[in-house]
């Protein structure tokens, strides 16, 4: 019996999409990377997983973009590396990630959110505290004791990282809600820097913010990557090539593609990454 | 033209007419709300500002044949309601020691866990709690405290009968304050790695403050005035009564002592003055918090 046109059509849908394999492994393996990602999936419940069988290495030092269009899963996977997707229920996991060489998923979560911080979407400091114990919160709220000149090096130090020293020195002790967007999302990345962390985790830190705050955050980034191992979770792929030396390109749950960023943005290896990134679909 | 479509003009004023009225008759009705609250006060001022004065503060509450021999030469009567004052600030203040930090605590709980099913429970007994008359309170405060622990009618009873009375306003308050608070709040304190008790303590709480001072203070200004439970519990004291084993005074049972000797009749009028001066005062300054504390995200 002839197939119908419709059916044809169907079909080649179905098909999954031919990996050439001529083609390298679109997975990149990373030299000596400070964390581990190791056939990781997480699942928020139930046998569906947001996150599939995901394997990287994070290079130390670097700026790592994790993109691709929302509901695939970047959000989550930047969440599972200090372990914040822990706090919706019934959460499980398969697979795990290593921190050099000790794996996340056994360590205290208190402990690892120590040394992986984190900046959000929105910027959220503490409502309740000035800009000064807004960026010392994580030794505040943790009830370790500074000395003053200790606590007066490490907010000046954090603030001018964040290039908001010279624009807050005379109001550190008022209220940090009442800097505009983009300050407060400084003050965000300042809070997390000043607990000296190895990583930091960004996720969207300037989808919040208007195009100038942007620029800064961006700029500010690029500067840091020389104290800190930096993972950015971004929709904006022109953000994801200004600035960052890895990307990750996920679909649908699965680490589709990962590598250098130029050589992702000019060759990128499979079909799906070249239709995301020529805006075919996102 | 076809005048079937047409409305005519004495149907529009008609309209415009009702619709007038409508709006009269809803300022009136509003208005007609707020007069009780004049008149009481209008009333109670009329024949109680006589009695009030520096003595009044800090004399206990008079002797009936005293008061009989002032109202005959229609002098004030000397005397004022010290005891009752201390009375209440005591079994207020105890009350609220009671029941403040059980019900941040439980309202915290049932924030944190507003779909599970024992929090379901516990939020439909919180509601339930607000139902219960206060004279069931007052029995209960006399089966539990007045019986088995002080051995007779203590300060201590009333506490606990009206700390159960403020339970429903503090938790329900510090629920919906709470649940308020943006979940990246949450986030920002435990990706420093701060511990969950520490994140609700340290940083949850003092962000919804003015909410929960508020739906203190309506809850201690709900209780001030409450008689009955008191009647089965503190009982009522001539003199001021510090110790919360014994028997006390509170301005509400003084107004019903008084209405109970017909030689002290002046003095209910300047005592329940006092009273609802005393929760005006508390209902405003929960506004101003309200107001004023209010924590920008």
């Amino acid at each position: 019996m002839e197939s119908t046109v419709l059916e044809k059509e169907l079909e080649v849908k179905a098909q999954p999409y031919k990996v050439n394999k001529m083609m390298q492994n679109p997975i990149e393996k990373i030299e000596s990377p400070i964390l581990n990602i190791d056939k990781l999936s997480v699942s928020y419940g139930g046998d569906k997983y947001s996150i599939n069988d995901v394997s990287a290495g994070i290079a130390k030092n670097k700026i790592t973009a994790i993109m691709g269009p929302s509901g695939c899963g970047k959000s989550t996977l930047l969440r599972a590396i200090n372990r914040m997707h822990e706090l919706y229920p019934d959460t499980h996991n398969k697979g795990s990630v290593y921190l050099g060489e000790e794996d996340i998923y056994k360590m205290n979560p208190i402990l690892l959110r120590r040394k992986i911080g984190m900046v959000f979407q929105r910027p959220n400091p503490f409502p309740t505290m000035s800009i000064y114990d807004n960026v010392i919160a994580g030794y505040l709220l943790n009830g370790i004791k500074l000395k003053r000149k200790e606590k007066d090096a490490i907010v000046e130090k954090s603030l001018r990282e964040v290039g908001l020293w010279s624009e807050v020195k005379d109001a550190l002790h008022n209220k940090g809600t009442f800097l505009s967007g983009g300050q407060q999302q400084r003050l965000c990345i300042a809070r997390a820097l000043a607990y000296t962390p190895e990583i930091i985790l960004l996720d969207e830190p300037t989808s919040a913010l208007d195009p100038i705050a942007t620029a800064k955050i961006e700029d500010l980034l690029v500067k840091l990557k020389k104290d800190f191992t930096i993972v950015l979770v971004t929709h904006n792929m022109s953000q994801a090539a200004r600035i960052s030396d890895y990307s990750m390109f996920m679909y649908l749950g699965e680490l589709v593609e990962y590598g250098k960023t130029k050589q992702m943005f000019t060759m990128p290896k499979d079909k799906r990454t070249e239709e995301y990134l020529t805006g075919k679909f996102g | 033209m076809n005048t079937s479509t047409q409305i005519s003009k004495a149907k529009i004023n008609r309209r415009l007419l009702k619709d007038k009225l409508f709006t009269y008759a809803i300022i009136f009705l509003a208005f007609l709300s707020s007069v009780p609250l004049f008149l009481i006060l209008f009333e109670l001022i009329k024949k109680g500002y006589r009695q009030i004065n520096i003595s009044f503060f800090y004399k206990v509450a008079p002797d009936t044949m005293e008061a009989m021999v002032a109202v005959k030469n229609n002098e004030i009567i000397p005397g004022g309601i010290a005891n009752g004052i201390v009375g209440t600030l005591i079994i207020v203040g105890m009350a609220s020691l009671i029941a403040i930090p059980l019900g941040i605590i439980c309202g915290m709980y049932l924030a944190e866990n507003s779909k599970g099913k024992f929090a379901g429970v516990v939020r439909f007994i919180v509601d339930m709690l607000q139902g219960v008359p206060s004279i069931v309170l007052g029995v209960i405060g006399y089966i539990w405290v007045v019986k088995p622990i002080t051995g007779g009618f203590s300060g201590l009873a009333g506490s606990v009968a009206l700390s159960i009375m403020m339970l429903p306003s503090i938790v329900r308050s510090t629920e919906e304050t709470l649940k308020m608070i943006p979940d990246t709040l949450k986030e920002a304190a435990l990706s420093l790695g701060v511990p969950y008790h520490k994140t609700m303590l340290r940083v949850i709480l003092p962000s919804g403050i003015s909410g929960i001072l508020t739906g203190v203070i309506l809850g201690i200004s709900r209780i001030a005035g409450e008689t009955a439970p008191l009647m089965l519990t503190a009982l009522g004291s001539a003199a001021i009564s510090t110790d919360i084993t014994k028997p006390s005074s509170a301005i509400p049972l003084l107004v019903w002592e008084f209405y109970n000797d017909p030689n002290l009749v002046n003095m209910i009028w300047s005592a329940s003055l006092f009273l609802l001066i005393l929760i005006l005062i508390l209902n405003l300054s929960a506004k101003a918090i309200a107001k004023k504390w209010k924590v920008q995200y």
